[in-house]
């Protein structure tokens, strides 16, 4: 990190402190900006906080989930929804595809090619004429949900911003311009001070797509996750199945013969086979689990990260909604903007720490070590 | 959620904890005494760090 903080001019990174404050002062406005209403004042206030609190949970809940609409914010007091639809695309014995707005978030049933359909806590059901759910009907979900639609913008993002650090060396030979300045050392670093160390000279070449891509994307994905549009992707654990899927992939076809060898004979030429027997009773089927274990580990490592510091985030701004008072609520603000910032943190890290793993999952694949001299 | 689960999540995070802690005391020790060996350190450090993290989170599902 010091080497790339080196190459980033101070101007630079004075621009990048304020515009990252400006991001995490409009998230908390953002909060404050739409209070949680009490709609009925008849109740007393321990009913009032209790109902205050029941409600924040329900808020953080919703956050947490994926959804079918783009929903920005709501009126409390008109109970107007704000936001933009989602197409729904579902397979049931065949295609349907229709706006998402038709289901008037969960409260109509939508009728496409005499089928009808209901939103039921975020999950699309198939019912009947009247709305009553047909439980043996499973139409499987392709829709382009919250999820998805970031995460193709965020894609889109990524390809401008390196297709534009690509360009730039095209004009202006080894000076890169833009963006590039700033997409340039943060390339050198994925690949001085994480590909290469861990996967070697010889291979790191065909990795650092892959390396790259996980990096950006993950970083950015989880950058988004703090802004105030409030999408959530990493915490989603599809997600990152999918991305520990493709590292366990990688690893498993690229990996060379002492790979395989190591994994069904770890302890190589250094005792008799009659004595590895009753060893490798144990030891093989704990390093064939452990192969499994090392992307099941990356998957569930990220999405607990970003999950559970949503979690916190989202409860300590609703913490100053509960105190409702002047030195309550300014304590929580103050602890959720500290909390605000180390997010800032963990994005990166958790970005730098699913890149450092894959390398070093890579790096043990191609790895032509010395079995013999080790043990 | 029943409390047997609870303490025993909270057990293995103070396990978490201290695993933690002792990593990062350590690498700063070693840094200390070596400063030129920072990266190494420092990437070996967070590897391991990540590492049992993952263990905590793992108990914290299991509740």
């Amino acid at each position: 990190m010091h080497r790339f903080l080196k190459t980033m001019n101070l101007e630079m990174a004075k621009k990048l402190v304020i515009s990252v404050l400006i991001v995490l002062v409009a998230n908390f406005l953002w909060a404050s900006a739409s209070p949680v209403k009490d709609t009925v004042s008849t109740y007393t206030a321990e009913e009032k906080a209790d109902q205050k609190k029941s409600k924040i949970k329900e808020d953080i809940k919703h956050h947490l989930q994926d959804s079918h609409d783009f929903h920005l914010f709501t009126d409390e007091t008109t109970g107007k929804h704000y936001g933009f639809p989602l197409p729904v695309i579902l397979w049931d014995e065949e295609l349907h595809v229709f706006m998402s707005s038709e289901f008037h978030h969960g409260e109509s049933i939508v009728q496409s090619k005499d089928k009808y359909y209901e939103l039921h806590h975020g999950k699309i059901h198939r019912t009947d004429e009247s709305g009553n759910i047909i439980e043996s009907a499973h139409p499987i979900d392709f829709s382009i949900t919250k999820n998805v639609f970031m995460i193709m913008v965020i894609s889109l993002m990524l390809f401008i911003m390196l297709f534009r650090t690509n360009k730039s060396y095209k004009k202006r030979g080894h000076l890169p311009s833009g963006i590039g300045r700033f997409i340039e050392p943060i390339i050198l670093y994925v690949r001085d001070d994480i590909a290469i160390p861990n996967i070697g000279k010889k291979h790191y070449r065909k990795y650092m797509g892959f390396l790259l891509t996980v990096f950006f994307f993950v970083w950015l994905v989880n950058l988004f996750g703090l802004t105030p549009i409030g999408v959530n992707i990493t915490n989603n654990i599809a997600v990152t199945f999918c991305l520990a899927l493709l590292t366990y992939l990688i690893t498993i076809f690229t990996a060379k013969k002492t790979y395989w060898l190591h994994l069904i004979d770890p302890l190589g030429n250094t005792m008799p086979w009659i004595a590895k027997i009753p060893l490798y009773i144990l030891l093989v089927p704990i390093e064939l689990l452990g192969t499994i274990i090392k992307p099941f580990s990356l998957m569930i490592r990220l999405y607990a990260n970003i999950t559970a510091g949503h979690i916190v985030l989202m409860s300590l701004i609703g913490m100053m909604f509960v105190f409702n008072n002047w030195i309550g609520s300014s304590l929580s603000f103050l602890l959720a903007f500290t909390l605000g910032i180390l997010e800032l943190l963990v994005a990166a890290l958790q970005a730098y720490i699913f890149t450092m793993l894959s390398a070093v999952y890579f790096g043990s694949a191609v790895a032509e070590h010395e079995h013999d001299e080790e043990h | 959620m029943e409390i047997p689960a609870i303490v025993g999540a909270g057990l293995a995070v103070i396990g978490v904890g201290i695993g933690i802690g002792q990593i990062g005391g350590k690498a700063m020790e070693a840094m200390a005494r070596q400063p030129e060996m920072y990266g190494k350190l420092q990437t070996a450090m967070l590897i391991a760090a990540a590492l049992i993290e993952g263990i905590g989170f793992a108990a914290l599902f299991a509740v």
